[in-house]
């Protein structure tokens, strides 16, 4: 596997299931069967797309970034990178992918993080994490799953690019989106997916500006 | 840490094994690794509520860092401070690559069970994990990722990851010096991406000591920390006063 693995899809939009725009600042939760195909649409460019995977059947096993990283031996996620489960098992495959990395070491923002990292103030600005929580709060799918605070690991962030120097630096860089770049991948079991669309401001990331992002799901049998 | 400080308790971890406690604020806890080549699988839950714990991506984006060395803090995911590392003579920690489990344990080495091997029988990471958290009411829902002190794991500029064998050696250590009220959980068997053939996890030794006045101070020259020491004194300005 590439660095980037660039890899564009054949599918067609308007044979998808599902086809929803979630605005900046909204969570999405979703259920996606195994054998279906998962796409998220980058529309406006450098949006960071925090997403968290659960087993259907029980919250248990979650997507795990730890996992995901050492079983792979590799911190980025781009086409052929599997989403492991803290059980080891893969959860989601990434079968196309138009931006070419994204990252799972960053983490959501929270209201009590931004304080840590821009400042005191900005406790009262809205985050991932409220937006995890409010789903949680209010998701028919979350709530038969029982779930809590309790079940929010390390997440995926979408479209975000944060390289690692060799001498063990992290950086926040400008990101490789751009207008209409996608990510899409194929369940390897059912799993709810819980998105936060990040209305983070303070962050160069997004240019200050987060925006709207497209979220499509395929029957198997409409994307062989 | 000034050498003539009494130590408080000790603990001796062999190889493998794993431990939990409280370790309470004001207290400097050294990990050594005793023969070289160990990993401390460590996580860390507020003793009063435990729903705050270890996180990674706080710990790493709020100091742009993704090794852990002196002068980093270890962030809880309330914008709060665990402990402060400040000291270090591995010079390098990972926090990227979780925990070894029982099928990675069978696959790279083999089984070896209670029944033939008595206490030295093969034990993974997570299981070791389990344990200690199911003794605080914790289990996998609890399990996220953790630090391994003493292992190191460089990336490429692929994001293909490098383990670096050697990386502590016999005597190594780091001292973590508490701000919170903390339970530690510590998992010594091997890091899941230590390429050795041989199941040989290396022993961890703690020391508890009295922190040293002003010891938070290597950490608070990240702007960052200000803010966090800041949020966790906060925690405890009422009953405690110290501030």
């Amino acid at each position: 596997m590439s660095a980037q693995n660039l890899v564009a899809s054949k599918l067609d939009p308007d044979l998808a299931v599902v086809d929803e725009i979630c605005a900046a600042g909204e969570p999405w939760v979703k259920l996606v069967k195994k054998g279906q195909v998962f796409r998220i649409v980058d529309l406006e460019g450098n949006q960071a797309v925090d997403a968290l995977f659960f087993n259907a059947a029980h919250a248990l096993e979650r997507y795990s970034a730890t996992d995901t990283i050492r079983r792979q031996n590799r911190l980025y996620l781009t086409t052929g990178s599997q989403l492991c489960s803290n059980f080891g098992n893969g959860m989601l495959t990434i079968i196309a992918d138009t931006c070419g990395r994204h990252d799972t070491l960053g983490g959501a923002c929270a209201a009590e993080s931004n304080t840590v990292r821009y400042a005191l103030d900005k406790y009262p600005m809205h985050s991932c994490r409220d937006s995890f929580l409010h789903a949680l709060a209010h998701e028919p799918l979350c709530e038969q799953l029982s779930m809590s605070k309790r079940d929010l690991p390390s997440n995926i962030n979408f479209f975000m690019n944060v390289p690692v120097t060799e001498d063990g630096g992290l950086k926040f860089v400008d990101g490789v989106s751009a207008p209409g770049k996608y990510v899409e991948m194929r369940a390897e079991m059912d799993v709810v997916v819980l998105i936060s669309n990040c209305p983070q401001l303070n962050n160069p990331c997004n240019a200050y500006n987060p925006t709207p992002i497209r979220l499509l799901v395929w029957h198997p049998t409409n994307a062989c | 840490m000034d050498r003539e400080n009494t130590c408080i308790w000790e603990e001796h971890i062999p190889g493998g094994c794993h431990w939990s406690g409280i370790v309470r604020r004001g207290t400097t806890l050294r990990l050594r690794d005793v023969e070289g080549g160990a990993n401390a699988a460590v996580l860390f839950f507020n003793q009063e509520e435990k729903l705050e714990r270890y996180n990674m991506a706080d710990t790493l984006k709020s100091q742009h860092t993704f090794r852990l060395t002196r002068g980093h803090a270890c962030y809880s995911d309330m914008g709060r401070i665990f402990c402060c590392i400040t000291a270090d003579t591995a010079g390098w920690h990972d926090s990227v690559c979780g925990v070894s489990d029982a099928g990675l344990i069978r696959q790279k080495y083999g089984v070896a069970r209670y029944q033939e091997h008595r206490n030295q029988m093969y034990r993974s990471g997570l299981d070791g994990m389990l344990i200690e958290l199911g003794k605080w009411g914790l289990g996998m829902r609890d399990v996220v990722s953790n630090i391994n002190f003493f292992s190191k794991v460089t990336a490429e500029s692929s994001g293909e990851l490098v383990f670096h064998a050697g990386n502590s050696k016999a005597g190594d250590y780091v001292d973590l010096s508490f701000e919170m009220d903390t339970l530690m959980v510590l998992s010594a068997a091997p890091h899941p991406l230590d390429p050795a053939d041989r199941y040989r996890p290396g022993a961890v030794s703690l020391a508890a000591f009295a922190t040293q006045l002003g010891a938070a101070e290597e950490c608070a020259r990240i702007a960052e920390n200000m803010r966090g020491l800041h949020n966790t004194r906060r925690l405890y300005a009422c009953g405690g006063g110290a501030v």
